[in-house]
């Protein structure tokens, strides 16, 4: 008898521990953002969200100190905008070409490699493009320096493509085969079958695998750091320095004062940078779900 | 246009496009390889840095990372496969176990830089944890979690449902089912995530530049609550922050953390296509 209610009383520990373990995801979700707005809500004591937001210029240690985020916006979203414009074609016409081109022995090989390139860490991708692309791009354009947006764009672009090319490859693997078989009785050649035909019936996956892969570049953090320059103006073009929310982060809070302004203002720019990817991978998550009804 | 043409080349751009993917991989080790090499010795690895990281070897850099990912997975894969067999095993499809899968979508797309900031805020400051292994680890754990979560969670579905459905008609209860019939078919799939998120923690710098990496620390540490040196940060500071470190130092450093990170991703390849090939159902 006293075995059987122990293994009982067990049962019910372990139930409990499981669903505990289940509820602790959202708890670090809400923790993340209530420590996020802890530490830098404080800020907005002395400051306006809008001239947070929209605030032309970011010294931060002069006094008195101007903490306004535009430049580091505008830095951000120019090297996304360069990254998702290679990595967007790059990655889907890859996608593409493993899921319905590559023999079969070619296709575990490649799927591989660009397993490898997602687990090359951001430090080294980015000690890379400092050392190999930044010089390149310098002697190209006749530059000052090679470490600019453009640079930046490149780089990060790598970093985007194997999420690309793996979720939109989930959602291409995913359209049924009668699809693809009748299309080719029809007569159409297997290219046709696959851009027509594939690639449309596939495309709320590609939007989910495009979205994801965006996300990931606004918050690549070391990488950018290393090969974008780091200057907090207001970007004129793809060939000057740029300095991006994330950098701005890492680069400064090493010199910030615990508590102080300037402390709160990274913690105000990780509330900017939590909402932007939330949103982000909210709706990247709405269109997998379409893509799998 | 003519169909055939226009099909050969489709599939030479596309092909041309996989090889951009693809092939940046080979080159980064290659070039890694080819000017790091020679900067690996016994002596490298194995002591301590001095004269301000320009002699000496990298060895708590090292050491610190396996302390760190250790701490990380300690604390992630407990946790994650728990949660994983909540939601695979026990939830019903209702809005509570939709809000956790969002939940944990969310937690994989959260910056590394933002954890880090979470990490400075909730351990090192409100904890009063310091920046130390400790602070680190969970941090790094922490982020770690939806990758543990995800493949476990893959790995259970992948079992098929009569494992169950006999074990309770036998008499087993619902845990005794899961524990003994359930998790050992799983244990290949957990495995493969639980050594990507060792080489995902391993990699990783912006969660441990507030939380605990140290700038140049040459002893090792003594308790949780010390600071580290780190791979990925060592490298950062000495490809950014000091002057005059010797070029094949720089690559050999990026040669030791790629090597770890690399290593650990195969070892996760070849477990799950072992388990793939063993599959009896």
């Amino acid at each position: 008898m006293k075995s059987i209610r122990f293994r009982k009383l067990k049962e019910w520990g372990i139930e409990k521990a499981i669903l505990l373990s289940g509820i602790f995801s959202v708890v670090f979700v809400v923790l993340i953002f209530l420590f996020l707005l802890r530490e830098g809500f404080s800020l907005f004591r002395g400051e306006s969200i809008v001239d947070f937001i929209f605030g032309k210029s970011w010294y931060p240690i002069s006094s008195p100190p101007r903490f306004g985020i535009l430049p580091l916006i505008l830095g951000s979203l120019l090297v996304t905008l360069g990254a998702a414009a290679i990595s967007v074609p790059i990655g889907i016409a890859a996608a593409l070409y493993i899921s319905e081109i590559a023999p079969r022995r070619l296709k575990e090989p490649l799927k591989a490699g660009i397993e490898l390139l997602a687990a090359i860490p951001s430090v080294v991708i980015g000690f890379i493009g400092m050392i190999t692309l930044g010089p390149w791009i310098k002697s190209a354009f006749h530059l000052p320096t090679g470490l600019t947006a453009l640079t930046g764009s490149v780089t990060l672009a790598f970093m985007a493509m194997p999420t690309i090319v793996s979720i939109a490859e989930d959602a291409i693997t995913a359209v049924p085969r009668q699809y693809r078989e009748a299309a080719i009785a029809m007569g159409a050649t297997q290219w046709q079958t696959t851009w027509r035909i594939v690639a449309r019936a596939a495309r709320p996956g590609m939007v989910a695998a495009v979205m994801l892969g965006i996300g990931r570049v606004i918050g690549e953090t070391m990488a950018v750091m290393m090969v974008t320059g780091n200057a907090a103006v207001i970007p004129r073009s793809f060939l000057q320095p740029v300095r991006t929310l994330t950098a701005t982060i890492a680069a400064e809070m090493g010199e910030s004062v615990q508590g102080g302004p300037h402390y709160a203002a990274l913690f105000a720019i990780g509330i900017v940078l939590f909402i932007i990817t939330f949103l982000i991978n909210g709706v990247a998550d709405l269109y997998l779900h379409r893509s799998r009804q | 246009m003519n169909p055939r043409l226009a099909q050969k080349i489709a599939h030479a751009v596309m092909l041309t496009a996989t090889l951009l993917v693809v092939l940046p991989v080979l080159v980064i080790l290659v070039i890694i390889v080819a000017k790091g090499a020679s900067a690996i010795s016994w002596d490298f690895l194995f002591s301590m840095p001095r004269d301000g990281m320009t002699a000496g070897g990298i060895f708590p850099a090292i050491l610190g990372t396996l302390y760190l990912v250790l701490g990380a997975i300690l604390f992630a894969v407990p946790l994650g496969v728990l949660a994983a067999v909540y939601l695979v095993e026990y939830s019903s499809d209702n809005w509570f176990s939709r809000l956790v899968k969002l939940s944990i979508v969310n937690l994989a797309g959260v910056p590394s830089v933002v954890y880090g900031l979470f990490g400075l805020g909730i351990f090192v400051t409100f904890f009063r944890f310091g920046a130390s292994i400790l602070s680190g680890s969970l941090t790094l754990g922490i982020m770690i979690l939806p990758v543990i979560i995800t493949s476990a969670r893959e790995a259970l579905e992948s079992v098929p449902r009569h494992f169950r459905v006999v074990s309770l008609s036998l008499g087993a209860s619902r845990w005794q089912t899961i524990r003994h019939s359930v998790l050992p078919h799983a244990l290949p799939g957990i495995l493969t995530g639980m050594i990507l998120g060792l080489g995902r923690a391993a990699g990783e710098t912006a969660p441990i530049l507030f939380t605990v990496a140290a700038f140049y620390l040459p002893r090792l540490p003594h308790s949780v609550f010390d600071q580290t040196m780190a791979l990925p940060y060592h490298l950062y500071v000495i490809s950014t922050q000091v002057p005059g470190i010797a070029e094949n130092v720089r690559y050999g450093t990026a040669l030791v953390l790629l090597s770890l990170v690399l290593l650990l991703n195969l070892a996760a390849i070849l477990v799950r296509s072992r388990f793939r090939g063993k599959k009896k159902w």
